[in-house]
């Protein structure tokens, strides 16, 4: 029986405190869920992505289900800037949790501007999302290389004072090294990460099952894989990682935090379980308890690997 | 679950016992319904259905679905006393005005079963109601005992006996127009009647309210997969079918 009766669940991401490492990913959230989940609960909340230009979306079907995941072409419809400063922004006045605001551009100096802008009282930190598989042609986005990546961060650093998270994209090859890039051009934290790139066919129809042809995949099935890129990114940089990729449950959570993760967003789960995040946040402490860790914080990189279990990677470099 | 019958060759009747919060579900509201997994089939995202009865004092409330998919033929797999996990009530439902004395409530396909609970609503409030269910066949219609016992008028009309085209259905509605039977449209299930019925209120200066169907994720209003195109003041704009409806104005609704 453990000992243990309180947890420390409060992380500090990137000069931001948060009162538990759970939040949502951006695109999943919006003011309409305080009806089913008390906000002040959360670790922080996270819009979805605002651009500067009026947005109609991609066109219809936008989702198509597959087994244990979603394939999403919502194709980012946005307001623009005066519409969520005006009329998003004051809805979320009233909570304690702090307020990280997603943005997105076609350039460097449109993420730069926009960021200056939303650097507003009630902003507590802004994300640059800088790897939406669907609003670039074939996917292209800044984070799937290391050079503009850090073009684009140095940009972001220059044009706001707030906590600056860059959303990286699993679509590259190079995470590593792009989360590196981030790091060094001033980003507080990594996410990690956007949707894997993707695409459906109708075998009634012979045509793709989403408007937009190609989407980003989310949900349980993609965790192993971003789980691994959480890893390779943690013992990459020293900025926290903040993990994203089909957490639909505590268990889910701690396997990332031992990964490296220092705080987890979550997404797709909440479209099936609306209160989701709140049951993580007390499956966290719950699993806490009964491993008598006094301090979520102690998760964090906690995975155990002894010399014999490093793997040998020597067969992916054959030429060396 | 307390049934799970059906009532005719396509359609079937769910009925559940749930709370308070949920069985206050009004007419026009949905439902998110986590359906089971059927053999060899993974459904993975909730499937939105609307009510077809509320009882508050019972603590029910049913659906009428149709198998068409992995999630409805989860549901079909369902039997008295196995419990399912259903979110809602959802969305905007239809609203009565007190000052109308008789509104029309034309449907087809799933639509019949949105359009059934306004007839409860409506005998509450004194309005009358004549309904006009649209079916490819007689034997398929759905509803047509409900809104008989709730004293609505049924007129039905079908593919099979050619009376379901939109001018049939046009010279029905324009005779309860001349006979003062139609202070509003109320609509579910058909674009083609959708539009008889938006010229016929823009004619007669008619009010006219319509449920609309779109594919939804999370139908809460987060996810924006649901959106639908509307006429607003001239402009086409966006709107949530999960978050703003499913119930629109019928002048701003486009097919």
């Amino acid at each position: 029986m453990s000992q243990l009766t309180s947890v420390d669940l409060s992380v500090r991401i990137g000069g931001l405190m948060l009162s538990n490492p759970v939040m949502p990913a951006s695109g999943t959230f919006a003011e309409g869920l305080d009806r089913v989940i008390d906000f002040n609960r959360l670790g922080a909340l996270v819009t979805k992505t605002i651009t500067r230009e009026l947005r109609d979306g991609n066109p219809l079907p936008r989702v198509v289900e597959r087994p244990g995941s979603l394939i999403n072409a919502i194709g980012i419809p946005s307001k623009g800037v005066e519409h969520f400063i005006t009329e998003t922004l004051p809805c979320y006045a009233a909570y304690r949790s702090p307020l990280v605001v997603s943005i997105s551009a076609p350039t460097a100096e449109g993420f730069a501007s926009l960021a200056a802008e939303m650097s507003v009282p009630g902003v507590a930190a802004i994300e640059a999302n800088i790897s939406c598989p669907n609003i670039e042609e074939d996917g292209k986005a800044f984070a799937m290389r290391a050079e503009p990546t850090a073009k684009v961060t140095a940009e972001l650093r220059k044009a706001t004072k707030l906590p600056l998270w860059v959303k990286l994209t699993p679509n590259t090859g190079e995470m590593p090294e792009v989360a590196r890039a981030a790091e060094a051009a001033g980003a507080d934290a990594v996410v990690v990460a956007n949707t894997i790139l993707s695409m459906a066919i109708d075998l009634k129809t012979f045509k793709p099952c989403l408007g937009n042809i190609m989407g980003g995949l989310s949900g349980p099935a993609i965790k192993p894989i971003i789980l691994r890129h959480v890893f390779q990114c943690a013992k990459a940089i020293g900025i926290p990682v903040i993990a994203c990729g089909g957490i639909s449950t505590a268990d889910d959570a701690v396997e990332y935090m031992l990964a490296g993760a220092s705080a987890v967003q979550v997404g797709t789960a909440t479209f099936i379980q609306p209160a989701a995040m709140i049951a993580i946040i007390e499956g966290l402490e719950a699993f806490c308890v009964r491993r008598e860790i006094p301090r979520v914080t102690e998760l964090t990189g906690g995975v155990l690997i002894e010399e014999a279990d490093e793997a040998d990677l020597a067969w992916l470099n054959p030429a060396t | 679950m307390i049934a799970n019958d059906a009532v005719n060759a396509e359609y079937r009747h769910l009925v559940v016992r749930c709370g308070d919060v949920a069985a206050a579900g009004a007419p026009g509201q949905f439902f998110q319904l986590l359906c089971p997994q059927p053999a060899d089939e993974q459904p993975f995202l909730r499937r939105p259905m609307s009510i077809y009865g509320a009882d508050a004092e019972r603590r029910q409330i049913e659906f009428l679905y149709k198998v068409t998919g992995a999630g409805t033929r989860g549901l079909e797999t369902l039997r008295a006393g196995d419990v399912i996990d259903i979110m809602g009530p959802l969305g905007v439902g239809f609203s009565l005005r007190a000052d109308w004395r008789h509104i029309v409530a034309v449907g087809r396909g799933a639509g019949l079963a949105t359009l059934a609970p306004l007839a409860e609503a409506a005998r509450q409030r004194g309005i009358g109601v004549t309904a006009i269910l649209s079916a490819r066949r007689p034997e398929l219609v759905v509803s047509a005992d409900l809104f008989r016992s709730r004293g609505a008028e049924v007129v039905i009309v079908t593919d099979s006996q050619s009376t379901s085209g939109p001018a049939h259905v046009e010279r029905v509605l324009r005779g309860l127009i001349a006979q003062g039977r139609c202070d509003a449209f109320f609509t579910c299930g058909s674009s083609r009647l959708m539009r008889v019925q938006q010229q016929l209120a823009r004619e007669f200066g008619l009010a006219g309210q319509v449920a609309m169907e779109q594919q939804m994720a999370c139908g809460l209003g987060l996810c924006f997969c649901c959106v639908r195109d509307f006429n607003v003041d001239g402009a086409i704009t966006h709107r949530r079918v999960c978050w703003e409806g499913p119930v629109f104005d019928l002048m701003e609704a486009l097919p």
